[in-house]
C-alpha cells in the first residue's frame, strides 16, 4: 500500500488544455473519489497516474517516488475499467493470474492468489469460464479479481460501475466498499455518480473542467460546497439557486429577492452592502409552510412520488424550484404552495460563484 | 404474418441457391470436362455429365506434363508472399491503428496513391528494374513484386482488425506488467487471428493465380507459375480442354485446402465478450 502524491500536475492535449495543475495528496489507505462531469478531466488525472497518459507537467509520486517516466508496469498498480477489459481468449483464472504469470511469480504463489482471490469475489465456480459466458456483474468481478491477486500498491477505478445496471451497481458498490475495508487498500477512484462517490469516499475531490473544485469528505462538500459547481453537483435532486441581493442591518443579515422579500440569514457575510448573490438551499431542506412575511408562493408544476419521498416540481417565479418531502400530505398540494427557507439551510455564494465567508452579525455593516 | 414470414424466408433461401448454383456452375464445368474422355468431349453435345468417366487426363498432367514443377513454384510463391506480407502488414497495421507519428498522414495517401495504377502500366519499368538484379526469371522476383504490391491493401486490412480491438485490453495488460511489444505479442494478436486468417488468405489468393508479371517475369517453364503453366496447354493449332481443365481443379485443391484450414479463424467472433459495448 502506499500514498500518491499530485503535485501541479497538468495535462495538454495539443493545444487544448485539460488539467490546469492539479494538487492531491493521498494518503495510504484513503478512499479518494473524483468526481465531476464528463470532460472535467478526472479519467485523464487517473490515466496519468496509470502511467497511460504523458504528464505535461508536474509530478507524480507514489509512496514518494516519482513515477512520471515509468512505464505503467513499473508503477505496481491495479486499474479496474469501465469496459472491464478482460482478455477474451482467456479464462477468468487466466485473466486474473495474468500479471503474476508474467512477472514469472511462482506456480504455487498463483494458484493461492488467484483462489484466494476468487473466493473473496465468490468466482470459484467460474474460473474455467470464458468473459463472454459470463454476466456484466461477474465480469464486473473478474475485473477487480484481476486487480486484487497482484496486490499492488494502490487500486485505481475508472467509472467501475457505470456498464452495470441499477440494482447491480448497488450491490456493487457495497462490496467494492468491503473489498476496501479488507484490504485497506490505497484506492483512486472516478465516477460522475454523486451517489457513488457520497457512499464509498474517505475524501471526495470534485473537478470541473480541469480544476478541482473542492476536496474533502462527503459531508463536507453536502454541507459546505466551496462554489456553485460543487452545491449543484452534489446532492439529487440538485441545490435550488435564487439570485438576490446582500442586505445587512443591526444585528439581522438577509438577502432580497428580486420580488422583495426578504430571506433572513443566520449570520453576517464579508460581503458589500447590496451585492449580488446567490442563495442556495437543497430541495429536502425547503420547509411547506403557511403563507408568513418570509414565506414564498411557488406555483405546483409537477409531483414526482418516488416512493420514499416526494420531489415536487415548483415555479418560483417563473423558474424552476424543487422541494424533497417525506409528507406524503404534499400528493394532493394544490395548484399553489407556500415555502420557506430555515436559516440555518441556506448557502450564500458571491457574485464569483464561491462561498461567501461568514462573519459575525454585531459587528453591523462591512 | 406468419405465413408471410415463410413465403420471405423461402424465397431468401431461393435467391441463395440461385446464385450459388450461378457462382459454382463454372466450377463444376470444370469439373466435367476434366473427367470427360476425349473422344467424349466433342461427340456427346452439351451433356451435365459424360456418359464414361475417366481419369486419364489428370494421369497425363501429373506424370507427363510440366505441371508439378509449376505447382511447386506456385506453392512456394504464393506461400512465400502471404507469410511475409501478413507479417508485415501486422506490424504496419498495428503502427497505424495505434500510434501518432509525424509523416503518418502522408504514408497512408502514398500508400492508396499506390494502388491507383493500372498494373500493366508498371510492367516494363518492373522489368527493366529486376532484370540488372537479376530477379527476372526468378521466384524470388516474383515474390518481391508480389509483397510490394500486396502491402498496401494488407495493411488496411490489418489495421481495420486492429482498429476492432479494444485499446483498454492493451492499457490492462501493460498495467498488470507487460510491455507494449508484450501487450501486442500476448493480448492483440490471438485476437486477431481471424484478421490474419483473413489477410493470408487474401494474399494467398491473389499470388496463386496472379498472372500478368509472372508471365512478363518469367520465360521457360522451370520457374513457371501455374497460370502461365495453364497456358503451354494451348498450343497454336488446338487446346488441350480435358488436361487444361484437370490442372486447373488440382489447382484449386491447395486454395481449397487453405481456405478449408483458416475458415474457423474466419468466422470467429474472438472479441465477443471483451468489452461491453
Amino acid at each position: 500500500m502506499a500514498s500518491i502524491d499530485i503535485r501541479n500536475v497538468r495535462k495538454n492535449f495539443g493545444i487544448v488544455s485539460v488539467l490546469h495543475g492539479v494538487d492531491l495528496a493521498i494518503k495510504n489507505g484513503e478512499f479518494v473519489v473524483l468526481v465531476g462531469p464528463s470532460g472535467c478531466g478526472k479519467s485523464t488525472l487517473l490515466r496519468m497516474i496509470a502511467g497511460l497518459e504523458e504528464v505535461t507537467e508536474g509530478e507524480i509520486r507514489i509512496d514518494g517516488m516519482r513515477v512520471n517516466e515509468r512505464a505503467p508496469k513499473d508503477r505496481d498498480i491495479a486499474m479496474v475499467f469501465q469496459s472491464y477489459a478482460l482478455y477474451p481468449h482467456m479464462n477468468v483464472a487466466e485473466n486474473m493470474s495474468y500479471g503474476l504469470r508474467i512477472r514469472k511469480a511462482a506456480h504455487e504463489k498463483i494458484t493461492a492468489a488467484v483462489s484466494n482471490a476468487a473466493r473473496k469475489l465468490e468466482l470459484q465456480p467460474l474460473l474455467a469460464r470464458r468473459p463472454k459466458a459470463l454476466s456484466g456483474g461477474q465480469r464486473q468481478r473478474v475485473a477487480m479479481g484481476r486487480a486484487i491477486v497482484r496486490q499492488p500498491k494502490a487500486f485505481l477505478f475508472d467509472e467501475p460501475l457505470s456498464n452495470l445496471d441499477a440494482r447491480l451497481r448497488e450491490q456493487m458498490r457495497a462490496e467494492i466498499k468491503k473489498l476496501h475495508r479488507d484490504l485497506g487498500a490505497t484506492s483512486i477512484y472516478v465516477t460522475h455518480d454523486q451517489i457513488e462517490a457520497m457512499t464509498l469516499a474517505d475524501r471526495i475531490v470534485a473537478m470541473h473542467e480541469g480544476v478541482v473544485q473542492q476536496v474533502g469528505s462527503p459531508l463536507e462538500l453536502y454541507d459546505r460546497p466551496a462554489n456553485l459547481f460543487v452545491a449543484g453537483f452534489i446532492g439529487s435532486p440538485a441545490m435550488n439557486f435564487l439570485s438576490a441581493r446582500y442586505e445587512v442591518g443591526a444585528g439581522t443579515a438577509g438577502a432580497r429577492l428580486p420580488d422583495g422579500t426578504l430571506i433572513g440569514l443566520s449570520s453576517g457575510y464579508q460581503l458589500e452592502e447590496g451585492a449580488a448573490v446567490t442563495l442556495g438551499i437543497r430541495p429536502e431542506h425547503v420547509e411547506m409552510s403557511p403563507a408568513s412575511e418570509s414565506s414564498l408562493r411557488a406555483t405546483v408544476d409537477l409531483i414526482e412520488p418516488t416512493g420514499f419521498g416526494i420531489i415536487l416540481h415548483l415555479g418560483l417565479h417563473g423558474l424552476p424550484f424543487n422541494v424533497f418531502t417525506l409528507d406524503r400530505a404534499a400528493l394532493t398540494a394544490g395548484p399553489t404552495v407556500t415555502v420557506a427557507f430555515p436559516p440555518q439551510h441556506l448557502h450564500l455564494f458571491d457574485e464569483t460563484g464561491k462561498r461567501a465567508l461568514e462573519s459575525s452579525l454585531q459587528k453591523g455593516k462591512g | 404474418m406468419n405465413r408471410y414470414s415463410i413465403f420471405g424466408t423461402a424465397l431468401h433461401r431461393l435467391a441463395i441457391l440461385c446464385y450459388v448454383v450461378f457462382a459454382l456452375f463454372p466450377l463444376f464445368w470444370l469439373l466435367k470436362v476434366s473427367v470427360t474422355p476425349n473422344d467424349l468431349l466433342y461427340s456427346e453435345g452439351v451433356r451435365m455429365w459424360p456418359s464414361r468417366m475417366s481419369f486419364e487426363h489428370f494421369r497425363f498432367v501429373l506424370a507427363h506434363s510440366a505441371f508439378p514443377v509449376f505447382f511447386r513454384n506456385s506453392m512456394i510463391v504464393a506461400g512465400a508472399t502471404a507469410v511475409i506480407v501478413t507479417l508485415l502488414a501486422s506490424l504496419s497495421g498495428y503502427a497505424l491503428s495505434r500510434f501518432t507519428f509525424r509523416g503518418k498522414y502522408w504514408l497512408v495517401a502514398l500508400m492508396l496513391l499506390t494502388q491507383m495504377f493500372p498494373l500493366v502500366m508498371l510492367v516494363a519499368p518492373i522489368f527493366k528494374m529486376l532484370s540488372p538484379l537479376g530477379l527476372t526469371n526468378s521466384l524470388t522476383g516474383l515474390v518481391v513484386v508480389y509483397t510490394a504490391f500486396n502491402i498496401p491493401f494488407a495493411t488496411f486490412l490489418m489495421q481495420s482488425f486492429f482498429d476492432g480491438i479494444p485499446k483498454e485490453l492493451e492499457e490492462a495488460a501493460k498495467i498488470d506488467g507487460a510491455t507494449q511489444f508484450m501487450a501486442f505479442r500476448q493480448i492483440v494478436l490471438p485476437l486477431t487471428l481471424p484478421g490474419i486468417a483473413a489477410t493470408l488468405g487474401f494474399v494467398f489468393t491473389a499470388a496463386w493465380s496472379e498472372l500478368l508479371f509472372a508471365l512478363m517475369l518469367i520465360s521457360g517453364n522451370s520457374a513457371a507459375t501455374f497460370p502461365v503453366g495453364l497456358l503451354t496447354f494451348v498450343s497454336k493449332f488446338s487446346v488441350d480442354f480435358g488436361q487444361m481443365m484437370a490442372a486447373g481443379v488440382l489447382a484449386l485443391i491447395p486454395a481449397c485446402l487453405f481456405f478449408l484450414f483458416i475458415q474457423r479463424y474466419l468466422v470467429q467472433g474472438l472479441t465477443a465478450g471483451a468489452v461491453k459495448g
